[in-house]
């Protein structure tokens, strides 16, 4: 009982990592533009099948597959922002979060029109699970994990030190000011909406390296990436990051007491939970 | 065809009653409902349900209005005192947890295979075209019931405080409105009358699971509203229908492009519908009857 327990706080923690991905890349669109991206699930899906082509096709490994799908998902995410939702943002955030559900709907069906509906993996090489004090751990969960990290670290080194993500920081801080001291609110949106995209793009890749993929894998986990999200305060870059630990060991740790098949129904039940307790989330700004 | 054409139409209405259901808190008081389509899906399966175990039609339709009022508080209730689009989120999620159910507790509502075999009113005594024709009917005049309340309903002070809120809810609370009682009621009662149109729609198709019930219809209804006219009940009601219109003119579009495999036609009009919806949003985001916004009194 005690090692299920132990394997299932390790799985989450990679679980999480996986997560806090596609988490930031949400909430990074939601600090600087302020609204909910839907299209988000999209993104994923793209990122995923982007890395898929470049692996198998091309043959290259996870790390070239997680740039190419970086690309991809920012730059369909910009497409899809200037062309659908950039024009629409006078008219407040409802109305640009209703617009992305319907460019999600359209960026998914483009990818069933052109992949189908199967489910497709990753061509890597098969190797045996480590055994260390007991647990399983399989090589693929590590490198995936530390992709994740990787990433991470970048985007965290890009927001501190780079003049561009500084900028970024500012507009969400508080865009009028930014914008008096010379920042362009427009650029600024647009490296958002890149990065964001791209970010759930390489989340779509981390999917596809632990679990098989198809047009619909952004969709099935964007329930538990707003609750991500919404779980460490929505806005909050690193309030991302925590909030998908968090649900991460959260499906984990329940799916010893609850049937496998309720496993989004956690991310519900913690948006719930928060939203009801410490509506702010657990990093976040009000919410009110 | 004459079938078909009474299916379509039937449809339309029960897709009017949600856009009336969706209008009422989206145009009335600026809130969304992402998870319609679970709203439509728990009313459906909770007539479905009583009406099985034995009792009479109008039980079965309360208890699916009941049910539909209580989802709806419950979906409410941690989430009004916030910004919009927390309510966004958690209808989504509500939505998504109502397919769960409805998918794995076997006992309940049999899973994937559905409910069958749902009491359909009178269909012994007026026959498959008699019935079709009589619940045509029966629809139409709930969305016209429905239409009448909604209107009245929009055109009453409580209609006014509803927009009220809509447009500044702070200025509405200084006002003396009880915001989150307006936001409460308003959600709980476009609740049920999703509810209600799930219940009718179980007794018209005799059969439910939860392939009926994809987030999809939201969408649907959303496109419909806002073609027809966010914040004006006539408009949103003649969305419903318009919608169904368009969908079945995308299956004939989509039949246009040769050598398409299956899925590929379903993809591509589930991208018209997209599109439309985008298209809708930026060219003519007042709907096709707009909302009447009347002029303030003059000061004699």
């Amino acid at each position: 009982m005690m090692s299920a327990f132990a394997q299932a706080v390790l799985n989450g923690i990679m679980n999480g990592a996986l997560l806090a991905v596609p988490a930031v890349g949400f909430t990074m669109i939601f600090a600087v533009l302020r609204y909910p991206n839907f299209a988000i699930a999209a993104y994923i899906s793209t990122g995923a099948l982007a890395g898929w082509v470049a692996n198998t096709w091309l043959g290259v490994g996870a790390l070239p597959a997680l740039v190419v799908a970086f690309a991809a998902a920012g730059l369909v995410g910009v497409a899809v922002e200037e062309a659908a939702l950039a024009r629409l943002r006078p008219s407040g955030a409802l109305t640009v979060a209703i617009a992305s559900i319907a460019a999600n709907l359209v960026v998914e069906n483009m990818l069933r029109f052109g992949f189908g509906n199967d489910l497709r993996g990753y061509d890597l090489p098969l190797r045996p699970d480590f055994r260390i004090a007991g647990l399983r751990i399989g090589p693929q969960a590590v490198e995936t994990f530390l992709l994740a990290a990787v990433v991470m670290a970048v985007l965290f080194l890009f927001l501190r030190f780079a003049r561009l993500g500084r900028a970024m920081r500012a507009v969400a801080d508080n865009p009028d000011l930014a914008r008096l001291k010379g920042i362009s609110p427009r650029r600024v949106a647009m490296v958002a909406v890149f990065l964001g995209a791209g970010l759930a793009g390489g989340g779509g890749v981390l999917l596809g390296l632990d679990t098989a993929i198809d047009p619909l894998t952004g969709y099935r986990v964007l329930l538990s990436v707003f609750a991500a999200a919404v779980l460490g305060g929505l806005g909050s870059i690193p309030g991302a990051v925590v909030g998908a630990l968090s649900i991460g060991l959260a499906e984990e740790v329940a799916m010893l007491a609850i049937p496998a098949t309720y496993r989004s129904a956690i991310g519900f039940a913690a948006i719930l939970l928060i939203l009801t307790f410490r509506p702010r989330g657990l990093l976040g700004e009000r919410a009110v | 065809m004459l079938s078909y054409i009474l299916f379509t139409l039937t449809l339309g209405g029960i897709y009017a009653l949600l856009s009336l259901s969706l209008n009422l808190i989206w145009g009335g008081a600026g809130m969304v409902n992402l998870g319609l389509a679970g709203f439509f899906a728990v009313g459906a399966y909770a007539s479905a349900l009583v009406t099985g175990a034995g009792a009479p039609l109008v039980i079965g339709w309360g208890a699916a209005i009941v049910v539909g009022l209580a989802a709806g508080l419950l979906v409410t209730f941690c989430t009004l005192r916030l910004r919009d689009d927390y309510l966004a989120i958690v209808t989504l999620g509500f939505a998504e947890v109502v397919r769960l159910v409805a998918l794995n507790e076997r006992w309940l509502t049999r899973g994937a295979d559905g409910i069958s075999g749902i009491q359909a009113p009178l269909k012994a005594e007026l026959g498959t075209a008699g019935f079709n024709l009589f619940y045509l009917g029966l629809v139409a005049a709930v969305v016209a019931v429905v239409w009448f309340g909604l209107r009245r309903l929009d055109l009453s002070p409580y209609g006014r405080a509803l927009r009220a809120i809509r447009e500044d809810q702070e200025l509405a609370s200084f006002a003396g409105k009880r915001v989150l009682r307006f936001k409460f009621e308003a959600f709980a009662l476009s609740a049920a009358i999703a509810a209600l149109a799930g219940a009718l729609y179980a007794h018209y198709a005799s059969y439910v699971s939860p392939d009926h019930f994809q987030p999809l219809i939201t969408i649907y209804i959303f496109l419909g509203v806002t073609a027809g006219g966010v914040g004006r009940p006539l408009g949103a009601l003649i969305g419903g229908y318009a919608v169904v219109a368009f969908l079945e003119a995308t299956r004939f579009m989509a039949a246009l492009m040769p050598g398409l495999s299956p899925l590929q036609h379903a993809a591509l009009r589930e991208i018209m519908v997209g599109l439309a919806l985008i298209l809708v949003l930026h060219l003519r985001p007042q709907g096709l009857l707009p909302e009447r916004i009347p002029p303030a009194p003059r000061v004699p």
